[in-house]
């Protein structure tokens, strides 16, 4: 996968928590799944799941409802932990140093995580409170990313006077906070117009391109997949395909990425 | 990781708990009208049918209103817990419970400072309270007020333990009607924030048994000693057991590797 010209060393030191030690391998791959399977009591979540993310990447993880993404996202944000395998961030085992590997990493959930009765500011400040921020640094870090996203003239408002695709806009600045190298987005469009689809879209892509940020984008819309990105076909639990969105469409000799998904996983797709 | 990151953490989380708690004024009207419609209707009407001898710490006759100021604290701390037990489940349905735990600092510290956070709040109710009380004849020596403190900050923690474990527990908004009738009534009444124990035992030696062992019990009369400069060794004893017990079990609920988290997420 593509490196984008990021030092290990410049990639990490963003981190918020002023962590004694470097990883062990500053070169180390922001994401590095391995052999992960995880089952829930007779059903099989996932199975033998590994692959990789490099700095400067974007992959779309691909999969319709109940193919594991929300499982898998659970697991690499350590809501709980996974039985078999192995999950690194930024060369950090998630179980055993779960503090190096979350300081690293930005979250944008499927579900609206903003408290409505706060304001946007207020919201941020809590988040980068939880990061362990000063509070002038956050300040500053907060004016930027509202600043990014749009929403400057919003700042002192309640989060519930905010539209959906404001709120997720939100969402991301916040995300940005403690300056990760790796964001993670579940189903972040869902439920948003087409305007705001395309801003989360537009922004995450330049965030890849100029800032070197790894992003991990799951979605069951397949036309959110574009030929730029890589893509990761997740069904029932296995990964079907993953590799930059040409090469999977060469290789399932399809037309495009629909026909690749439907072909792969002899299912229709949204 | 430095302990000031630790604090700013704690700090954070006190902060949002107190505007939440501050922004929804219907919430802090609801919970201070909650004890005194206890204290200025319930109490007055009962005056007349209790008759309450003089017990520890009470070295004279007291008014029942004095008998029961005590307990509709405990009742403050009780809903408080208990309401955020309702936020944790609401926010985990909401998701800015996964905010929380995705934060780099130990699971175990996010959730001591929720529940810090929670007694905050109902340290500060609970003065609100008094301070009400006091206009209506509810007067305990001034130094009371101090040594209540840390009366009202040991059995807050253990009431808000048991809410953080509750919340672990339950999967759904719903059940909070549930903790209602299954946590806060039978807690409340089956304790001796109403009616001293001795009558309860000469009604129903049962009964009298359950309230011993009621944690909410001995919270009540921690905070009853406390107020009036005494210290209940027994009672602090219990409320500090209790609270390593409910606090082990939150910590055990909310474990990425065994807890019920992992367990209800199989479910969902």
């Amino acid at each position: 996968m593509a490196y984008c010209g990021v030092t290990g060393r410049e990639a990490v030191k963003g981190a918020t928590l002023d962590l004694k030690t470097e990883p062990a391998n500053p070169e180390a791959l922001p994401l590095a799944v391995a052999g992960l399977s995880h089952a829930f009591g007779q059903r099989q979540a996932l199975r033998e799941v590994s692959f990789e993310l490099g700095r400067g990447d974007r992959t779309m993880l691909l999969g319709l409802n109940g193919a594991g993404k929300t499982t898998l996202f659970s697991l690499i944000t350590r809501l709980y932990n996974h039985r078999s395998g192995s999950i690194r961030i930024f060369g950090w085992e998630i179980k055993k140093k779960p503090s190096e590997a979350l300081a690293r990493l930005g979250v944008v959930f499927q579900l609206p995580t903003l408290d409505p009765d706060l304001t946007v500011a207020q919201n941020l400040f809590y988040h980068a409170a939880l990061h362990g921020l000063p509070r002038r640094e956050a300040a500053a870090r907060i004016k930027r990313e509202i600043e990014r996203v749009g929403l400057t003239d919003r700042t002192h408002e309640k989060a519930r006077t905010l539209s959906g695709g404001q709120r997720r806009r939100v969402e991301i600045a916040r995300a940005l906070i403690h300056q990760p190298k790796m964001l993670l987005l579940d189903e972040a469009t869902v439920g948003l117009d087409i305007a705001s689809r395309q801003f989360l879209l537009d922004h995450v892509r330049m965030l890849c391109r100029e800032e070197g940020l790894a992003v991990l984008w799951a979605t069951h819309l397949i036309d959110e997949v574009d030929s730029a990105a890589n893509v990761i076909v997740l069904h029932k639990g296995r990964i079907l395909a993953k590799g930059p969105v040409p090469e999977v469409i060469r290789r399932t000799n399809a037309a495009s990425i629909r026909e690749a998904f439907d072909k792969l996983t002899g299912e229709k797709g949204e | 990781m430095k302990p000031i990151h630790y604090y700013r953490c704690l700090r954070g989380i006190v902060w949002r708990e107190s505007l939440r708690f501050l922004n929804q004024r219907g919430r802090f009207v609801a919970a201070l009208v909650r004890p005194l419609v206890w204290l200025v209707i319930f109490a007055a009407g009962f005056r007349f049918v209790l008759g309450v001898s003089i017990i520890p710490p009470y070295q004279t006759y007291i008014p029942y209103e004095e008998y029961i100021a005590p307990g509709l604290i405990g009742m403050i701390q009780l809903f408080q817990a208990m309401q955020s037990t309702l936020s944790m489940v609401w926010d985990r349905e909401m998701g800015s419970m996964r905010t929380l735990l995705v934060s780099p600092l130990p699971r175990w510290y996010l959730l001591v400072s929720k529940m810090v956070a929670t007694v905050a709040v109902s340290v500060l109710q609970a003065y609100v309270f008094l301070g009400i009380a006091w206009f209506w004849g509810i007067q305990p020596p001034a130094i009371g007020y101090l040594t209540v403190f840390p009366a009202l900050i040991l059995s807050g923690m253990m009431l808000s333990a048991l809410g953080l474990f509750i919340s672990s527990a339950i999967r759904q908004l719903e059940n909070f009607a549930g903790v209602m009738n299954f946590v806060i009534f039978p807690m409340f009444f089956a304790s001796s924030a109403l009616y001293p124990l001795w009558t309860v035992r000469e009604a129903n030696q049962k009964l009298y048994y359950i309230c011993m062992v009621n944690p909410f019990t001995h919270a009540v009369e921690l905070v009853r000693f406390a107020l009036y400069q005494q210290f209940n060794a027994e009672a602090c004893a219990v409320v500090a057991g209790a609270l390593v017990v409910f606090m082990t079990l939150a910590i055990l609920g909310y474990d990425p590797g065994r807890g019920l988290i992992v367990r209800r997420a199989g479910a969902e």
